[in-house]
């Protein structure tokens, strides 16, 4: 069955291949059935690397333990759905997952454009497929996951695997990868048709209006598996954070940010025909940063907490980056005429600029962090001595550009488009201006000092109250017009331009998780070490440890602590911290006891006992305002959706022209 | 004034201030990484500055006395007394012979005293009895 695997992946190559060259030479001979027999291929390679998945995922859940795959990462008494996982677990698994799910986005992407766009689509197909040739190629030539265990010439069966990291036996991290790969991969297409609308000179924005779905559903898929990596880190790995720098999840966030950018600057170029260059360097350095996120957390080009090990397959990564670049940049450069903005920017207090520095600013960020993640192994590369820069070194620099960005996601909406008089900005900064200064005054004199916290919660109290405010002034306009109750109204106002309320949904929740990145500023943390029934004041809690159970299960040995929190002598809550040590693999794991609400966590880490066994040691925290984190998500996922349900009047993004200037003042209609 | 200068300025501003405090955070935060030996060569000369040492974990070194843990590092033949006094719980990772990273800085009395530990398992993702059994394998897709 690994034959038939192995082989399967041999033939999506070569049809890849055969792919890229029938679209090429069919658009350039102009014979259109090549480039037909391209698409074609296409799908079969999505079968083929689908049977090849299949056959992995069989072998995997039966435990076919000749295979080196499924012996280095799982094992028997692994529950089934482990097992499936494990499809991901590696490094040669997971390239195949990456590669299976870009076969599939490439499908759908020809499937839907199948009688659109003819004379752009081959060299969409040709881009598609290079990126998947690559991946195939690394799957079926370097990384290969059906390779079989052999000892001399004969195959050995070794009857058990290793079994899959206790870690990594999570339900989020579970889902993290593909969620994070179905990221990754999803902006290929967007990609690939800017690249071929560039190469084409297609009038128009027409790649926009077909890839604008695509890079709002891959930047969900990213978003939701950045925040799985980061719940997965809080409540599982147990050093008490979400978010610690480290270049995998860099490699992560990168092209969040400049996806982010992308959906913004985007309609600039959809209403006002401007920065059409820019939106082209956006797109194609979201692909490369994912690819480079590839790179980074399959090829351990940067000493990393949860990268691989070293393997074979980096040079060809670093090779494929570098040269994709290259290409993208020769590739905008030369056709830089076709790319000339149609409008100039006019005033600098307007909507327009507010995108500008929106962009500027979360590219500044993207910099930032491209440059602390590759700054060992460009200082390797100069001074020949290994130094690294660590997390003080990213919050100094995002810190200040988060709150410009949160202030600029207040602003935007207020502004007009070209150019705002001072008397309108006036009116419409008073209310929410004067809501973020009391929130200011109001913690100030709650007991509030430090600077940045207090000029971040001001700033989301402004946002707050600017998203607000366009949702009641929108719906008592409905209201009074159609005579329909304000909730009704506010749902309406929605569904007639699920663009923009939408949008602003998701600023609430962005703001909502600034809320909680804020509480970290008041983390508090000790350790203390604690016999049977002995109490110690933390914060404003009091926790007394009951009892430590020593015991084993079929899978794992562990040590149980039972910890009684109370409040004002009043017993509130009981934290279960433990700690694992797996039998197999002799890794061990923690369970944090987290007792979770909306103000704050206490979250207890159980981290043995001292060394005459006289007294436990738990480290204790408590952090204010997590959960906002993962309340804000909601929000942006639940926004994200409404952005992609097509709103009931499609007037929003209509092009403005100018057709003429009227002499007369404009007469008052009823 | 026209406004693509006004524009350009405020750009200007804006990025040249990040500059700067992306290059204040590099020259606070930067840290050297150092194998144990190259650290015994330094001598006294590593004192002070923020270094960042890898080795393995000497099993049944580490001693755990509340929020104080020390442990040894090594690498061939040299040895490196490391005493942990952070705010993280170590990670699970850390044990006898993980290989670990170290950051901190040089005490004058020659043990290290750590901020921040990282660790990997030395058979971290890929399992030791199977590498040794693929170093012979012949692979089947090709």
């Amino acid at each position: 069955m690994e034959n038939v695997g192995a082989l399967s992946i041999l033939l999506a190559f070569c049809l890849a291949v055969f792919a890229i060259v029938a679209a090429l030479v069919g658009k350039y001979t102009r014979r259109p059935y090549l480039a037909v027999s391209a698409e074609r291929a296409v799908y079969v390679v999505w079968g083929l690397l689908t049977l090849a998945s299949g056959i992995l995922v069989t072998l995997l859940i039966q435990g076919d333990y000749r295979i080196a795959y499924v012996a280095a990462h799982t094992d028997k008494a692994m529950p089934a759905i482990y097992k499936f996982t494990a499809w991901w677990g590696g490094q040669q698994g997971s390239l195949l997952l990456w590669s299976w799910l870009l076969s599939t986005y490439c499908a759908v992407a020809v499937f839907t454009n199948r009688r659109k766009f003819r004379d752009m689509m081959p060299l969409v197909v040709a881009i598609m497929m290079t990126t998947l040739a690559f991946f195939v190629a690394m799957v079926a030539f370097v990384a290969s996951p059906f390779q079989v265990l052999m000892a001399g010439k004969g195959i050995i069966d070794v009857g058990d695997g290793n079994g899959l990291s206790p870690l990594l036996q999570w339900w989020t991290m579970a889902i993290h990868p593909p969620f994070l790969y179905l990221g990754y991969v999803g902006f290929t297409v967007p990609f690939a048709f800017a690249m071929g609308s560039l190469l084409t000179h297609q009038p128009g924005e027409g790649w926009i209006h077909t890839t604008r779905r695509w890079a709002i559903v891959t930047w969900l898929f990213q978003s939701i598996g950045i925040l799985l990596g980061m719940g997965w880190a809080y409540t599982v790995l147990g050093w008490g954070g979400y978010w610690g720098w480290d270049p995998v999840e860099n490699a992560s966030l990168m092209p969040w940010i400049t996806a982010t950018a992308f959906l913004h600057s985007v309609m600039m170029q959809e209403k006002k025909g401007m920065m059409k260059v820019w939106n082209m360097v956006l797109v194609s350095a979201t692909f490369l940063l994912s690819i480079l996120g590839t790179t980074l957390t399959r090829t351990g080009l940067v000493a990393s907490v949860h990268a691989f090990a070293q393997s074979p397959v980096k040079p060809y990564f670093t090779s494929f980056v570098v040269g994709a670049t290259v290409l993208v940049a020769i590739a905008v450069i030369m056709n830089l005429p076709y790319l000339r903005s149609e409008v100039k920017l006019e005033s600098i207090v307007s909507r327009e600029s507010s995108f500008l520095f929106n962009n500027l600013i979360l590219l500044a960020s993207c910099f930032a962090i491209l440059w602390g993640t590759l700054f060992p192994v460009v200082m390797e590369a100069i001074t020949g001595e290994k130094e690294t820069i660590d997390a003080p070194y990213y919050n100094r620099v995002n810190v200040p550009i988060a709150l410009f960005l949160i202030f600029l996601t207040g602003v935007g909406p207020l502004i007009a488009w070209r150019k705002s008089s001072l008397s309108s900005l006036k009116k419409a900064f008073m209310l929410p201006g004067a809501i973020g200064l009391a929130v200011i005054v109001g913690l100030a004199i709650a007991g509030i000092h430090d600077i940045a916290p207090l000029i971040s919660f001001g700033l989301c109290a402004f946002v707050l109250a600017t998203v607000t405010s366009e949702f009641w002034k929108g719906s008592r306009a409905i209201q009074a017009k159609e005579h329909i109750a304000l909730p009704r109204a506010a749902f309406e106002l929605t569904w007639r331009n699920t663009r923009r309320y939408g949008g602003y949904l998701v600023h609430v929740g962005i703001v909502i998780m600034f809320i909680g990145f804020t509480g970290s500023a008041f983390n508090k943390h000790e350790t203390r070490n604690l016999g049977l029934n002995e109490s110690v004041r933390f914060g404003r809690y009091d926790l007394k440890l009951l009892s430590v159970n020593d015991g084993e299960t079929s899978d794992y040995r562990f040590s149980h602590a039972v910890i009684e929190l109370s409040q004002n002598g009043k017993v509130i809550d009981q934290l279960d911290p433990e700690v694992r040590v797996y039998n197999n693999s002799q890794e061990q794991s923690s369970i944090v006891g987290i007792r979770r609400r909306l103000n704050e966590d206490v979250y207890v880490n159980y981290s043995g006992v001292l060394p005459d066994n006289s007294k436990a040691i738990f480290q204790m925290y408590l952090f204010p305002l997590v959960s906002c984190i993962w309340m804000g998500f909601w929000v942006l996922l639940f926004g994200t959706i409404v952005c992609l349900i097509p709103g009931k009047v499609r007037l929003q993004y209509a092009r403005t022209e100018v057709v003429g200037f009227a002499s007369a003042p404009a007469t008052v209609q009823s | 004034m026209n406004t693509y200068v006004k524009f350009g300025a405020l750009m200007l501003l804006i990025v040249g201030s990040l500059v700067w405090l992306a290059f204040s955070g590099v020259k606070d935060t930067k840290t050297y990484y150092k194998t144990i030996p190259e650290l015994e060569k330094m001598g006294t000369q590593a004192q002070g500055q923020r270094l960042r040492v890898g080795g393995d974990v000497e099993p049944g070194s580490i001693v755990k006395d509340g929020s104080r843990v020390t442990f040894q590092l090594h690498q061939g033949a040299s040895t490196l007394s490391v005493v942990y006094m952070g705010s993280d719980p170590l990670p699970d990772t850390f044990k006898d012979n993980a290989q670990a990273l170290a950051e901190g800085r040089l005490a004058s009395n020659g043990t290290f005293e750590a901020n921040h530990i990282q660790a990997k398992c030395a058979s971290k993702y890929e399992a030791k009895p199977i590498q040794r059994v693929t170093h012979e394998s012949a692979s089947a897709s090709s």
